[in-house]
C-alpha cells in the first residue's frame, strides 16, 4: 500500500467537481448530502420551534397573533418529523455507515439510493410550498373535518409527506437487500453491530407502514378535490377513520424514529465500555420484533377519540407489552457497562443523555397507556413533553451521539473535544429545563397547540422557554465546532474511539472511494473486544490498516 | 388535598377523580423508584468501571439468565397490574349510572352550548347540581373538538354528525374550567366554558329561572305531527314502524341484521332512512327530513325516548 494510513485520496477529494457530488453513487456522499438537506431542516424547525416559545411567554400577543402561531407549530412538526427525523439516521448514518459496517461497497441500489434523496428534496420542496399557497394549521396529524375544511395549502404538504414516503419506501427496501445480500465473509447475523439489526428493523417498517400514509393523504387528496366522502361527515365521511388511517403509519413511524437511536446508542455503549453489549441477541431480536408488533398499536392515541372501549382495551394491552422489551433493551444498556472500560467521550455523553431521557420518555408513556390517565392527560402538554423527550430526548440526543462518533470517519477531522462535552451538558440541561415544566402544566390541565392560556400556566411556560434558549446555545455550539472542525480540525486517526466495527478498523480516514482496500473477512463479532485484544495492547491505533501497511 | 389541588394534579372535584389520582401516584411512584435505580446503577458504573489504561480490555461477563428472567418478568407483572387497575377505572369513567341527569352539549367553532330537558340553554356555564350523576350527550356542529374538565377528570371527543357522551358527578360546589382539547381553529384556545356546581335547591331555581326555550322533548312533540302520518306511538303498525319502546331496543332490519337503537341510530333513520330499514317494512321513507336543524333532530329523539 502506498497512501499513508489515514489516505491522501478518499471518498471526499478524488473527485471535487459539482457533478460528482450531485450525480454520486457513492452511499457516504449520499450520506453527506442528506446531513446537509436534514441540518437544514432541523435549523427551521428549529427556528420555529423558538418562534413557538417566545410567543408563549405570555397569553397575549407577542411576536405574531393566533393564525400566524397555528401556522407556525404546524410547520415546525411537518418540517421536524418527515424532513429531519424520519430520514436523519437512517439516510444521513444509516447510508454512511451501513455498507462499510458490514463489509459492502456500496448499497445493493446505488442508483435508487440517489433517487431517494432527489425524491425526498422534491418532497420537501413540495411541502414548503403550502406556505406560498395559503395557510396550513392544525398540527401534523391532519385530523379531519377540519383539515379538509381549510383552505388548499393542505393539498400541497400532503402531497410533499406522499412523495417524501416514497424516498422512505426506497431507503428501506435497499438496506433490507443491502444487509441480506451484500455482507463480507464471516459476517454473520450474530457478528452484525446492533445499528445494522436496528437501521434493518427500522426498514422494514418503512417498507410495511409508509405506504399507508400515503394511502391516507391519497385518500384526503381525493376528497378534498373530487368531493368523494372518507373522511368528511358532511360527504357521508368517517372523521374517526381518518384517525385509524393516521396513526396506522404515525404509530409505527415513531420506531421509525427511535430504532436507530436504539442501534446508535449499542454501538457506542459497547465502543466507551470497550464490551460486549449486554443481552445481545435480545436486543437485537426484540427490534425486530417491535417493528412487527409496532404495527398493532396505533389505536393507543384514540383512547378518548370515539373508537369503541373494547378497542381501546386491547390496544392498552398490546402497548404495554411491547414497553416491555424496550425497558429491558434499557437495563442492557447500562449494565453494558458493568465490568467494562468506561471511557467519557463526547458521543458517550450522549449515550449516557440518552438513558436518563428516553426512560422518562419511556415511563411517562406508560402513564399515557394506561386508559383512565390518559382520559386525563391526552392532549395535554403531557403529550407534548412525553414525545418530546422519546424524540428529541430519544431520537435526536443518539443522532448527535452518532454524528460525533462518526463526525472523524466522515470529515477525516476531528472536533474540540472540551467544546463537545460543554456543549452535551448544555444540550442536556435545556432540554430538561424546557421539557420538565411541560410535564407539570400538562398534568395540571393545560392543553395543547393553545395560542393563549390561563395565566395559572405562564410561570411554567417561561420556564419551558429559558429552557429552549439552553438548548438553543447548546445546539449552535456544535454546529459551531463542528463547522470550525472542518478548516481548523485536527487531522482525525484511522480510529478515534477504538471501536471494533469495519468502518474504524478496517477502512481509512475518512474511507476510500470503494471503503476497503481488499475485501475484508471477518472473525469476530461486532463487540468482541476480548479477541481482539492484541489490537489494543500496544497503546497505538487499533486497525487492521494500520497492522496491514506496517 | 384542599381545593387549590395536590402537588401536580388539579383540583379534584368528582366522585372518579380519586381514583384516578390513586392510579396515577402507583405509577408515578413506582415509575420513579425503578427509573432512580436505573440512573443510580448507571452513574455507580460510569465512576466504578472507568477507564484507567488504555490499553485494558475486559473480559466478556457471563450473562444470568435468572437475572434477565427477573427484569423481563417484574416489569410484565407490574404492567399487568396497572393495566387491570387503569382498565377497572376506564370502565367506571365510561358507564354512567342510569338515572343519571342529562344535558346535551353541542360544540362548534368556538363555543360550547348546553341544553336541558327543561328548556334551559346556556353558552358559557354549565350549571349542574352537585351530588348527582351528570351524563353529557355531545355533538359537534362543525369540526372535532374535545370536552375536558380536569378537575373531574373526564375527557372526551365530540364528533360532527355523531353522538359520543361523558358523565361526572360532581363532589364539591364550585367552578371548574372547560377546555376544548382537540384543535378546532384560529381561536381553539379560547373555546372555554365554566362547568357550575351548585346545590340541588340553586340549580332547581336556575332551571326554573333559564327555562324559556320550548323543551326538546316538546319541540319534538309538535314536529312530530307530520310524522304521525305514517309512524304510530301506541304500537300499532302503520305505513312505518310504531315508536313505542323503539328507543334503547334491539332492532331488527331488514337486511338480518340487528342494531341498538341508540341516539346515533335514531339520527340516521332520520336523515338517511334508507339506511336501515326495520325488518317487515319498505325502504319508502322521503329523504327530505335531512334538512332539520341539530335542534330539531335532538328534540324528535328527546320526544322518542319519551315513548315509553
Amino acid at each position: 500500500m502506498t497512501e499513508s494510513p489515514t489516505g491522501t485520496v478518499n471518498y471526499l477529494n478524488h473527485d471535487k467537481s459539482i457533478k460528482s457530488w450531485l450525480l454520486t453513487l457513492d452511499h457516504k456522499r449520499i450520506g453527506i448530502m442528506y446531513l446537509i438537506a436534514v441540518s437544514l431542516a432541523f435549523l427551521a424547525g428549529g427556528v420555529l420551534a423558538m418562534l413557538v416559545r417566545v410567543e408563549l411567554m405570555a397569553p397575549e400577543e407577542i411576536l405574531m397573533g393566533a393564525d400566524a402561531y397555528n401556522q407556525t407549530f404546524t410547520l415546525h412538526a411537518v418540517l421536524m418529523i418527515f424532513a429531519f427525523i424520519i430520514p436523519a439516521v437512517p439516510a444521513v448514518m444509516g447510508n454512511f455507515a451501513l455498507p462499510i459496517q458490514i463489509g459492502a461497497k456500496d448499497v445493493a441500489f446505488p442508483r435508487l439510493n440517489l433517487a431517494s434523496f432527489y425524491i425526498y428534496l422534491i418532497g420537501a420542496v413540495v411541502a414548503l410550498s403550502a406556505l406560498l399557497v395559503g395557510r396550513v394549521d392544525g398540527g401534523w396529524t391532519f385530523y379531519t373535518p377540519y383539515s379538509t375544511s381549510i383552505g388548499d395549502g393542505i393539498l400541497f404538504i400532503t402531497l410533499g409527506v406522499f412523495i417524501m414516503g416514497f424516498s422512505s419506501i426506497l431507503t428501506g427496501l435497499n438496506f433490507i437487500v443491502t444487509v441480506h445480500k451484500m455482507r463480507a465473509p464471516g459476517m454473520t447475523w450474530n457478528r452484525l453491530p446492533l445499528f445494522i439489526w436496528s437501521i434493518y428493523s427500522t426498514a422494514i417498517v418503512q417498507v410495511l407502514a409508509t405506504p399507508v400514509i400515503g394511502i391516507t393523504v391519497l385518500l384526503l387528496f381525493l376528497e378534498k378535490v373530487l368531493q368523494i366522502g372518507i373522511f368528511d361527515p358532511a360527504l357521508g365521511g368517517d372523521p374517526v377513520l381518518f384517525q385509524h388511517f393516521f396513526w396506522f403509519y404515525s404509530h409505527p413511524a415513531v420506531y421509525v424514529m427511535i430504532l436507530p437511536a436504539f442501534g446508535i446508542v449499542s454501538d457506542l455503549m459497547g465502543t466507551f465500555s470497550r464490551h460486549r453489549v449486554s443481552g445481545y441477541r435480545f436486543v437485537a431480536l426484540s427490534s425486530v420484533a417491535i417493528a412487527f408488533l409496532g404495527c398493532l398499536v396505533w389505536g393507543h392515541h384514540m383512547f378518548v377519540s370515539g373508537q369503541s372501549a373494547v378497542s381501546s382495551v386491547i390496544f392498552s394491552l398490546l402497548t404495554f407489552l411491547i414497553g416491555i422489551p424496550t425497558g429491558v433493551k434499557v437495563i442492557n444498556w447500562v449494565s453494558t457497562m458493568y465490568r467494562g472500560s468506561v471511557q467519557l467521550k463526547t458521543p458517550m455523553l450522549y449515550a449516557i443523555s440518552f438513558l436518563f431521557l428516553f426512560s422518562i420518555g419511556g415511563f411517562t408513556g406508560i402513564m399515557l397507556g394506561v386508559l383512565a390517565i390518559d382520559i386525563h392527560l391526552h392532549d395535554t402538554y403531557f403529550v407534548v413533553a412525553h414525545f418530546h423527550y422519546v424524540m428529541m430526548g430519544g431520537n435526536v440526543i443518539a443522532a448527535l451521539g452518532g454524528l460525533h462518533y462518526w463526525w472523524p470517519k466522515m470529515t477525516g477531522k476531528d472536533f474540540n473535544e472540551p467544546l463537545g462535552k460543554i456543549a452535551a451538558v448544555l444540550v442536556f440541561l435545556g432540554f430538561n429545563m424546557t421539557f420538565i415544566p411541560q410535564f407539570i402544566m400538562g398534568i395540571q390541565g393545560m392543553p395543547r397547540r393553545y395560542y393563549t392560556y390561563l395565566p395559572e400556566f405562564q410561570s411554567y411556560h417561561l420556564w419551558s422557554t429559558y429552557g429552549s434558549w439552553v438548548l438553543a446555545a447548546g445546539l449552535f455550539l456544535i454546529a459551531g465546532y463542528l463547522l470550525h472542525s472542518l478548516f481548523k480540525g485536527k487531522k482525525a486517526g484511522l480510529n478515534t474511539w477504538g471501536a471494533l466495527t469495519l468502518e474504524w478498523t478496517h477502512t481509512t480516514t475518512p474511507p476510500d472511494h470503494h471503503n476497503f482496500h481488499e475485501l475484508p473477512v471477518v472473525r469476530r463479532g461486532a463487540y468482541d473486544y476480548h479477541l481482539a485484544r492484541h489490537l489494543f495492547e500496544n497503546g497505538s491505533e487499533v486497525s487492521e490498516v494500520a497492522h496491514a501497511s506496517e | 388535598m384542599g381545593d387549590k389541588g395536590s402537588f401536580l394534579l388539579p383540583d379534584a372535584a368528582s366522585t372518579l377523580a380519586g381514583e384516578v389520582d390513586a392510579l396515577f401516584w402507583f405509577v408515578t411512584w413506582t415509575s420513579a423508584i425503578i427509573f432512580a435505580a436505573v440512573i443510580v446503577a448507571k452513574v455507580y458504573f460510569m465512576a466504578r468501571y472507568r477507564r484507567k489504561d488504555d490499553t485494558e480490555v475486559p473480559e466478556p461477563v457471563k450473562e444470568s439468565k435468572w437475572l434477565e428472567a427477573t427484569w423481563i418478568v417484574v416489569p410484565t407483572i407490574l404492567v399487568l397490574i396497572v393495566f387491570t387497575w387503569g382498565f377497572d377505572v376506564f370502565v367506571k369513567l365510561n358507564t354512567a349510572p342510569p338515572d343519571s341527569y342529562q344535558i346535551t352539549v353541542r360544540g362548534g367553532q368556538w363555543t360550547w352550548e348546553f341544553q336541558y330537558d327543561e328548556g334551559a340553554s346556556s353558552f358559557t356555564e354549565m350549571y349542574v347540581p352537585v351530588g348527582r350523576p351528570i351524563k353529557l350527550n355531545m355533538s359537534s356542529s362543525d369540526v372535532l373538538h374535545s370536552f375536558f374538565v380536569p378537575a373531574f377528570r373526564i375527557k372526551h371527543d365530540v364528533i360532527p354528525d355523531r353522538y359520543t357522551s361523558v358523565w361526572f358527578e360532581a363532589t364539591k360546589l364550585g367552578e371548574y374550567q372547560i377546555f376544548c382539547t382537540e384543535y378546532c381553529g384560529t381561536e381553539h384556545s379560547t373555546m372555554l366554558a365554566k362547568v357550575v356546581v351548585v346545590s340541588e335547591e340553586d340549580f332547581a331555581t336556575w332551571l326554573a329561572e333559564n327555562s324559556t326555550d320550548l323543551p326538546p322533548a316538546e319541540l319534538g312533540q309538535q314536529l312530530f305531527a307530520q310524522c304521525a302520518v305514517c309512524h304510530s306511538v301506541d304500537g300499532s303498525a302503520g305505513i312505518g314502524p310504531s315508536l313505542q319502546g323503539l328507543a334503547g331496543s334491539d332492532r331488527a332490519l331488514a337486511d338480518g341484521s340487528t342494531v341498538l337503537a341508540n341516539d346515533d341510530y335514531l339520527r340516521q333513520s332520520i336523515l338517511d332512512p334508507a339506511s336501515q330499514v326495520a325488518e317487515g317494512f319498505q325502504p319508502i321513507m322521503p329523504a327530505g327530513y335531512a334538512g332539520m336543524s341539530a335542534k330539531q333532530i335532538d328534540g324528535l329523539i328527546a320526544y322518542i325516548k319519551t315513548l315509553e
